[in-house]
């Protein structure tokens, strides 16, 4: 059996998490990944912003670093340029990523430096008390959109494949055992990868939603979370509202960091 | 260091002689934006890194090169990103976390007139209170002025300096008329110059506390990726990194942000004098203003009148007791800068009523002339 006290902090537990909150499956299903792609503790980097979900770095055994909202990727950014030999993991929410810090999610998606994104959406600002965010779906009501959103939700897995993300993929936690095959992929990708994780969050949205029970929220991740070769076979008719999980991008193409070392190379050597 | 004059002569602009002055404190890690009248610092420094293993990165903005230079910090790098105004409003919320975390890192902000995109290409001294207070909360600053090249370039070695002995993020203040004029640097032999790197632990990773409490206030971050496993965060947090809701806790950890700054200030406080002995005027003034206050004081003194002048090279944490020392030997204090007498306040502040302190406040982007300041002393006395 996985052996999960290799990785964790022990002694910070009790997590803050609400009960019923699919950030802890999250976090296992991240360790079991990290046990996957063979990367040594000491040598990982896990960056935080602020939301329920960055609160995760505090839980896990490595060089933990829990910045400002929105602000985790620019740091991250720091720690890779910096020292080239670390692995970079971010860990960041719908509102963290896609609002307050876009700017920083599409820029480093341009650069291709070799950062694993995992973003958390749940549809919501949480750790507020469930304001709408960038992601809350047209309709659904929220603290701040007490009458249903008017906005258009982002695409948010979308938006980094079209930054120049080298791999994308999107999952949930009703899937785990795809969910962790995804972020083993990203950890493995050299370039700026992104799994966009789905995970319920009963207290700040599902309560405003008519979800209000975590296994209600589950069930809706069930029917309309599809992995790749199902979502193929079905009609736009059937796609409606639905999200398709799974690997959406992967190319390979110039790292960063690889190409500023290169840069350094060919100064020195002048060649 | 600028009375060794045993160095190489280079003419340099002060931004450049910055970037100069980072290579020698051994900073290796540039991240910035574009912003006038600083961009001079990282257009030298994208030059000069690559060829000696250096990292430079433009970022997407300012907020993001401020977290990127914590960031490297984090990894043991000296670190350096450089701004003006509008930039350096944008960075507070970050200098804020770096002096929360006790990240060391440099900032140069060659300073324009506000508010807002003000004036770009203009001398002001408009920052220096945004220097101390721009980022919310109580804590400690340094914050350096250089008034030429020459002190550009050493200020900056200082900055770095002080950074990595006091963990903590050092602001260089610069103005316009500092950054962009060109004049002759005495560059020392690098032997001569003291470099001060950061503190290891000399503890093992299993008894490691990157926060523990010592009587000089100042923590030992190791740099990640060294098997030191801690956490950092902007959190109000325990010896351990990790984040606290003790009242106990929170309260000595603010306390001491503030006291490693205050008790070692002796150390950080540097100020020059000259002609202060007899002095009846004092003049406060730094940065490009020092220098007209200078020839104001030779005017002055061609005509009899006992000028003299006392320039902060450190603005804070400010130097109180030179100030009041000045103030009880004095008949009347004028302090002419670049603003609506943001560092005046101070002095009125520090010499505490022992004489009369005049303003001579400019803000229409012109420099102060010599005359000015001995037409407002001749008014005086
Ligand atoms: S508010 Fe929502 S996201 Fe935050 S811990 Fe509770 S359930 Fe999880």
């Amino acid at each position: 059996m996985f052996n999960y006290l290799e990785y964790i902090r022990e002694k910070n537990f009790p997590h803050i998490w609400c009960a019923g909150c699919g950030d802890g499956i999250v976090l296992k299903a991240i360790l079991r990944a990290i046990e996957k792609s063979g990367i040594s503790l000491d040598e990982t980097v896990m960056v935080s912003g602020i939301g329920c979900s960055s609160r995760t770095p505090g839980y896990v055994d490595m060089n933990t670093l829990h910045t400002t909202h929105g602000r985790a990727i620019p740091f991250a950014t720091g720690v890779k340029h910096g020292n080239p030999k670390l692995n970079v993991i971010v860990i960041t929410g719908d509102g963290d990523a896609t609002a307050i810090g876009g700017n920083h999610l599409i820029h480093a998606a341009r650069r291709n430096i070799d950062i694993t994104v995992l973003l958390y959406n749940n549809y919501i600002y949480g750790m507020t008390g469930g304001q709408c965010s960038p992601t809350t779906p047209t309709g659904s009501r929220a603290a701040t959109a007490p009458f249903g959103n008017i906005e258009p939700p982002f695409n948010t897995s979308g938006l980094a494949i079209a930054a120049g993300a080298s791999f994308v993929a999107r999952a949930d936690v009703y899937n785990v055992a795809n969910c962790e095959k995804m972020i083993a992929m990203a950890l493995a990708k050299k370039g700026f990868s992104l799994v966009e994780i789905l995970t319920p969050c009963p207290t700040a949205f599902g309560r405003r939603n008519k979800m209000a029970s975590p296994v209600k929220l589950m069930e809706w991740l069930r029917d309309n979370a599809v992995p790749a070769a199902k979502w193929k076979k079905m009609t736009e008719e059937e796609r409606r509202g639905r999200m398709e999980t799974g690997v959406l991008m992967d190319v390979d193409k110039p790292e960063y960091t690889a190409e500023y070392e290169k840069l350094v190379t060919s100064l020195r050597t002048g060649k | 260091m600028s009375n060794d004059h045993s160095g190489r002569i280079r003419m340099m602009q002060g931004n450049e002689a910055c970037a100069e002055g980072a290579l020698v404190a051994g900073c290796r890690f540039f991240a910035g934006y574009p912003i006038t009248p600083s961009t001079e610092v990282a257009e030298h420094l994208s030059v000069k890194f690559p060829k000696i293993g250096g990292r430079f990165i433009q970022m997407e903005d300012e907020i993001a090169a401020m977290g990127a230079i914590i960031g490297a910090s984090l990894t043991g790098m000296k670190s350096l990103t450089a701004t003006s105004g509008p930039g350096f409003s944008l960075k507070q919320e970050n200098i804020g976390y770096a002096c929360m975390a006790e990240v060391p890192c440099v900032i140069i902000n060659v300073m324009r007139g506000g508010p807002s995109t003000g004036m770009p290409t203009l001398p002001a001294q408009m920052d220096v209170q945004q220097a101390r207070w721009g980022t919310h909360g109580d804590h400690g600053i340094i914050v350096l002025s250089a008034s030429s090249a020459q002190e550009s370039y050493e200020q900056t070695i200082r900055a770095f300096n002080l950074a990595e002995k006091y963990m903590t993020p050092v602001i260089l203040l610069l103005d316009e008329i500092v950054g962009h004029t060109t004049e002759k640097v005495i560059i020392p032999d690098e032997s001569k110059i003291e470099i001060v790197n950061r503190r290891k632990p000399a503890e093992k990773p299993k008894d490691y506390l990157p926060y523990r409490e010592t009587e000089d206030c100042i923590p030992t971050l190791a740099p990640f990726g060294t098997g030191y496993r801690y956490n950092v965060t902007g959190l109000c947090h325990n010896e351990t990194g990790f984040p606290t809701n003790d009242n106990k806790i929170i309260g000595k950890l603010v306390h001491r942000l503030v006291k490693k700054i205050v008790m070692h200030a002796d150390d950080i406080i540097e100020v020059k004098k000259t002609m202060l002995d007899d002095a009846e005027i004092g003049i406060f003034a730094y940065g490009s203003v020092s220098r007209s206050a200078r020839s104001a004081v030779l005017k002055c003194r061609e005509m009899g009148i006992k000028a003299g002048l006392l320039e902060p090279k450190v603005l804070w944490p400010f130097p109180k007791k030179e100030v009041l020392a000045m103030a009880r030997k004095v008949k009347a204090i004028i302090v002419p800068e670049l603003n609506m007498g943001q560092m005046a306040r101070e002095v009125e502040l520090a010499s505490r009523c022992a004489v009369p302190v005049h303003k001579l406040g400019r803000v229409d982007g012109n420099p102060i002339d010599p005359r000015e300041i001995v037409d407002m002393i001749k008014g005086v006395v």
